[in-house]
């Protein structure tokens, strides 16, 4: 009897792992391996002043999220409406990096879209952006006092994720003393 | 043209060049899934691509390249996985399953081959067959 009916098992077993393995969560995203690192020491330049050179010193003493962006970025027009909730609420300063993007194009962009930073790294040749394990844009970190990257998200950040799990991971990480 | 061109670029940019490309095929562009770095079109592919240079030629080793980009993407970026201990499944079920397709051919073949050998009729054995078979004429 159970002779008879292995095969059926068998294929059954398979059945259920490969659709298993289809529902799991997009392949596509990464696991961050930047998680509870510091932030990567870099030194570029500010978007609106070319002189001004921005290094990771940005980060320390005070939670931010950093986000990644380009004005060639389609989903992150769709996600600017929320980072300027956010950049309105005060409830933690944005630091923009505007990747692979000429000056122009990316001061045209904020300027007709609004600019929810308070501070924008330019990113040209993406030596932040692989410094952080970067695949696409938009995708944003939160860095913790001590300027240690404590959280990613790939993706656009939606009013749902800010409520539900940036902010309070903000919250979090300001109650933190500094160390 | 081509032996000119390197001669150009003098010995060392070239051994450089040879040494970029090998670590750039053993490097994943993560942006689309299945290609290395050098095969890629991807601007972001084009961009590690420079990084590679650039870091082998302020003196890293080839490993130290691989692992700077394995800090940052994890093992994912690398296109060959390594050996370790999340990865033994896939490095090994392959040995494992071929063993014990091996172990059960020859157990199955074994089983058929005695079945074959049936011990012939004893004397006996014989006598009360026939009785059987006569009796019914």
């Amino acid at each position: 009897m159970i002779r008879r009916f292995a095969p059926l098992l068998v294929f059954a077993g398979l059945l259920a792992a490969f659709g298993f393995g289809l529902m799991r969560d997009d392949p596509r995203i990464l696991e961050s391996a930047m998680i509870d690192k510091p932030m990567p020491a870099f030194s570029l330049p500010s978007l609106y002043e070319p002189d001004v050179m921005l290094t990771e010193a940005l980060f320390k003493g005070q939670v931010s999220l950093l986000n990644i962006f380009g004005s060639w970025c389609v989903a992150c027009v769709q996600e600017h409406p929320t980072l300027m909730e956010i950049s309105k609420s005060g409830a933690v300063p944005i630091i923009g990096v505007d990747w692979r993007d000429t000056r122009e194009a990316g001061m045209r962009w904020l300027e007709r879209y609004q600019d929810p930073y308070d501070q924008v790294i330019f990113d040209e040749g993406s030596l932040l952006a692989i410094d952080l394990g970067i695949t696409g844009a938009p995708e944003s970190f939160l860095i913790g006092k001590d300027g240690r990257i404590r959280y990613k998200h790939v993706g656009i950040i939606t009013p749902k994720l800010w409520r539900e799990e940036i902010k309070p991971l903000v919250d979090m990480l300001n109650a933190e003393t500094e160390s | 043209m081509f032996a000119l061109t390197v001669l150009a670029q003098g010995p060392n940019e070239a051994e450089l060049e040879a040494r970029a490309k090998d670590v750039g095929h053993m490097l994943r562009c993560v942006v689309c899934q299945n290609q290395s770095i050098e095969e890629s079109d991807a601007s972001l592919a084009e961009d590690m691509r420079r990084l590679v240079r650039s870091r082998l030629k302020n003196g890293d080793t080839d490993a130290e390249v691989i692992d700077f980009m394995r800090e940052r993407y994890g093992d994912y970026v690398l296109l060959k996985p390594p050996v370790q201990r999340n990865t033994y499944i896939l490095w090994f079920a392959p040995f494992g399953i071929a063993l014990l397709g091996g172990v059960w051919f020859v157990v199955s073949a074994r089983r058929k081959h005695t079945a074959e050998t049936v011990a012939p009729l004893s004397e006996d054995e014989r006598q009360i067959l026939d009785g059987i078979l006569h009796s019914k004429e």
